[in-house]
């Protein structure tokens, strides 16, 4: 098969990727991107999209069905909903599928060349891929690695019969009756949540004290209280020993020393991901690590000349947003712009129940690094849109420097406020200052006026608490 | 708590008052007792003054550079129990001197050795660190506005990062612009468009790749310390004395034979002769003849004081800056003792480590700056004395000797003279006296 040879070679379609190859088509590089599986990468077909499609089915569902128990404050009552999750699955996938095809045409517009197999490094210049059709080498005057990450497997759970990662359980043909889900970071709550709306008996192993053990107590307090309103068990500073005998149970060590059996029909271990460095040829490269990251300056450059790598691969957050964010500059740098990573914070969203939102440094961040910092913090019990959809629990939270009033920091929780990270990031990347916030006409009714209320009550002068 | 005052000490010789140069202690350190807390200078001397007792800084009672009265309360430090008394340390003349630690200087003569080294410090004691040295008296960044106004930064931001909004960083990025050395006047130092446009105006991109571009910052330092007393005793010796400079030319063939022949004989213990030991033993046979250019004047009593004594003066570079450590009693020492002399005082100026004595007292002085090159030297006089000798470098001339011209080692001689008690011609005969000598050096060896 006849080599290509271009200017742009970008490995992995995921959001990291795609949107490097279509910046640098629009800035018109000679761009080709290779995916071994689909367009959209992790996030779009077995990560972000589904699981929101997932998680909005089942808290639905838990709507109808809590109005159906006759316990509706709004007056309205329904016989007992059903969930059919195959035709839920069949739906979400039917979204995923309409974005694949979003990506694909995306990518045709802006002129880039797509090629399908799995790609494998020759050295820093060419790359072949095994194709349907044989084998296709490709030379670049430079290449953008961007091969994401995958689940973090248990030695002594491996996937497999009823353990399962996030990728199975995105597309299970029945809800099962018992789940444990082994991990209590985002990941493990956001679908051990969607199933125990859905109907499941859910139990949640976490070795760590606490769930979600980057936020700190306070965000995390409401998301407790609705996980065991929802019935889900915690059980934190527990250890997942493996699978009973009978693989129908899973035993567990209990903070105090004892093995339990927890029986289940599935167990989802969510332990975390891993940067996927296996299965490109990253020997042939060489390439610094940083732990089991490539090493990367601020330019996404690798320790070799005319190699980037974007995304999961490069550390932490593994974000899909941080990963566009890198793209996009790659592609900018490699068109010949002068770019650098200047970002001042990576807004992050926690699609439990409530969702938390987080940009910038949270008051423990702030005050490790050496900030003198006031706080505000406003609760939605004292917000009228709150009221008006049931869900009070929750507050906005502001973190600034005492002496500027410089936001550093903001945080919240509570029904909705994934929507706020918008608002959050600006302020943050414009250098706003808590004046700037309070002194922004804020929508009436919105939970956005908790911001505004936040940063007035760091000023000391809130409205309505 | 108690509370206890330690005062500005009278460091004797009639001073009323002393320049603080050094904090060792800000307020609400810990400090124990015989630590030095700060350091003060006087016309002739800097002063180590260590805490009495243990406890806490309460209070400081001047900046670095402010002058302060002797008996003048400098620190405060609370001490624990003693109720609320009031303590305070009326160290007196015998009690300072035990407790304080002396090191002193005289200030003079040649400007021509102010060459950039000195700080502008007044830090004797070279062991002695300070932050406050080390620390530019602005930062690095933020340049001043056109208009002077300074503009006010946010402390350093540990995100690392200029605040600016992300369409303020792309247009410094896509200009080459360096947004940490762009001064934001935007609310927390916010970097606006306005600031960015207001720098490229000014054309002072640091990342042009053009090696010259336009240095619009200014540093201002403060004279303090020894700086400044070098600043003063200059000023008060120009504006006081009339000064006559006198330059001959002196043929130092013979001589530079000689002290080759004598470096090349000395015994191990023998310092190796520079031409200062032959010039200084000839000062002092020409002082014998001709003692009215070994004095001092005191211009205010009208009174000049001839000298029997010859104490030479020899002006020193050290780290921080001109001093002028004196051999005593020159008259009393033969060409070997003298050099051995130099030495050891040259060394002690530069370490510091030089006793007051050792710095003052001089009734002429010797200015060498030889070694740099140069012809000509104006020397200013180390006042009240009345003159003052500077050496040139040597060099190898052509001289016609009435049939041919032979090379031969020149060096000049740039002697200044205070015109008000030295006559033109004193003075001329005072230096072709010792042109004599030097370029018959077995004269400056001959008794009587």
């Amino acid at each position: 098969m006849k080599e290509i040879v271009c200017k742009l070679l970008v490995i992995g379609a995921g959001p990291g990727g795609y949107i490097c190859a279509i910046r640098a088509g629009q800035l018109g590089v000679d761009t080709v991107i290779v995916e071994a599986v689909k367009a959209g990468g992790t996030c779009l077909n077995i990560g972000c999209i589904p699981s929101k499609a997932l998680i909005h089915a089942a808290e639905e569902f838990e709507k109808v069905r809590h109005m159906a128990g006759g316990e509706s404050p709004l007056g309205i009552s329904v016989e007992a909903p059903k969930l059919n999750l195959a035709a839920t699955v069949a739906w979400k996938d039917g979204i995923v599928g309409r974005l694949n095809s979003g990506v694909l045409g995306l990518l045709r517009k802006a002129k880039v060349k797509i090629v399908h197999g799995r790609a494998k490094f020759r050295d820093g210049k060419t790359v072949e891929v095994e194709t349907e059709t044989g084998m296709q080498v490709i030379r670049a005057e430079a290449v953008v690695i961007a091969t994401g990450s995958q689940p973090v497997e248990l030695p002594s759970l491996p996937f497999g019969g009823p353990v399962i990662s996030s990728t199975e359980a995105l597309s299970l043909p029945a809800v099962p009756q018992k789940l444990v889900v082994v991990g209590g970071g985002y990941i493990g709550l956001e679908l051990g949540t969607a199933f125990a709306k859905m109907g499941s008996a859910v139990t949640v192993v976490e070795a760590a004290r606490q769930i979600l053990p980057q936020y700190d107590a306070d965000l995390v307090r409401p998301v407790s209280k609705r996980l065991g309103e929802l019935g889900v068990r915690v059980l934190t500073e527990a250890k997942a020993k493996g699978l009973s005998g009978d693989g129908g149970a899973l035993v567990i060590e209990t903070v105090d020393g004892k093995e339990q059996s927890l029986p289940a029909d599935k167990v989802l271990v969510t332990v975390g991901r891993k940067p996927r460095t296996e299965g490109w040829g990253l020997d042939e490269l060489d390439l610094a690590r940083a732990g089991h990251f490539l090493l990367i300056d601020d330019q996404c450059r690798t320790s070799m000349r005319g190699v980037y790598a974007i995304g999961d691969i490069t550390g932490e957050p593994m974000l899909a947003h941080r990963a566009m964010a890198q793209g996009e500059m790659v592609a900018e740098i490699v068109a010949g712009k002068k770019r650098a990573w200047d970002k001042r914070c990576i807004p992050a969203v926690c699609f439990t129940d409530p969702e938390i939102v987080t940009a910038g440094l949270s008051p423990d961040e702030a005050r490790a690094q050496g900030h003198d910092i006031r706080i505000g913090q406003f609760p939605f019990s004292a917000n009228g849109r709150a009221m008006t959809m049931l869900a009070e629990d929750g507050f906005v939270r502001v973190v600034a420097r005492t002496d500027t009033n410089l936001v550093l920091g903001l945080q919240a929780v509570g029904a909705g406020v994934s929507e706020l990270s918008s608002a959050f990031a600006l302020a943050i990347e414009m250098g706003a200052r808590l004046e700037d916030i309070a002194a922004t006409v804020h929508a009436h009714p919105t939970r956005s006026e908790g911001l505004q209320e936040a940063a007035m009550k760091a000023l000391g002068h809130a409205l309505h608490i | 708590m108690g509370e206890f005052t330690i005062k500005m000490p009278d460091v004797g010789e009639g001073v009323a008052e002393a320049e603080l140069v050094e904090w060792h202690c800000k307020v609400g350190d810990p400090v124990r007792e015989d630590m030095i807390l700060a350091a003060v200078m006087t016309d002739k001397a800097t002063v180590e003054i260590p805490s009495p007792v243990t406890g806490t800084v309460l209070w400081l009672g001047a900046e670095i550079g402010d002058i302060v009265a002797v008996k003048a309360p400098l620190v405060r430090i609370g001490i624990a129990g003693e109720g609320g008394d009031t303590l305070s340390d009326e160290a007196g003349e015998g009690g300072a001197s035990d407790a304080v630690t002396t090191t002193e200087t005289v200030t003079a003569s040649s400007p021509s050795f102010q060459r950039g080294e000195g700080g502008s410090q007044g830090r004797m004691r070279g062991a002695v660190g300070s932050e406050q040295a080390k620390t530019p008296p602005h930062p690095p960044f933020g340049p001043l506005l056109p208009s002077g106004e300074k503009v006010n930064r946010a402390a350093p931001d540990a995100l690392a990062k200029p605040l600016a909004s992300p369409a303020v960083r792309l247009r410094a990025q896509d200009g080459g612009i360096d947004l940490r050395q762009v001064s934001g006047t935007g609310p927390a130092g916010r970097i606006t468009h306005d600031d960015l446009d207001l720098f490229i105006a000014r054309g002072s991109q640091p990342a042009a790749p053009a090696g010259l571009a336009r240095n619009t910052s200014v540093e201002e330092i403060k004279v303090t310390g020894l700086r400044r007393r070098i600043a003063e005793k200059m000023s008060i010796a120009t504006s006081r004395i009339p000064h006559i400079t006198y330059v001959e030319e002196i043929d130092v063939s013979d001589l530079e034979d000689l002290r080759a022949a004598m470096n090349r004989a000395r015994k191990p213990e023998q310092p190796k002769l520079t031409i200062l030991p032959f010039l200084m033993r000839a000062l002092v046979k020409t002082i014998s003849e001709q003692p009215g250019v070994n004095a001092t004047f005191d211009d205010n009593a009208g009174i000049i004081t001839r000298h029997g004594a010859v104490h030479i003066g020899i002006a020193t570079q050290t780290p921080a800056g001109l001093t002028v450590p004196v051999v005593r009693h020159a008259e009393s020492r033969g060409v070997w003792d003298c050099a051995s002399e130099l030495i050891r005082l040259a060394e002690a100026a530069r370490t510091g480590t030089a006793l007051r004595e050792e710095l003052s007292g001089s009734t002429i002085t010797i200015t060498s700056l030889g070694a740099m090159g140069g012809i000509v030297t104006t020397p200013i006089i180390n006042h009240p004395e009345v003159a003052i000798v500077g050496v040139n470098k040597i060099m190898t001339r052509p001289v016609w000797d009435g049939v041919q011209f032979i090379p031969r080692k020149i060096m000049n001689l740039s002697s200044s003279f205070d015109h008000r008690v030295v006559d033109g011609w004193d003075a001329a005969s005072f230096v072709q006296r010792i042109r004599t000598l030097l370029e018959t050096p077995a004269l400056i060896f001959i008794e009587g």
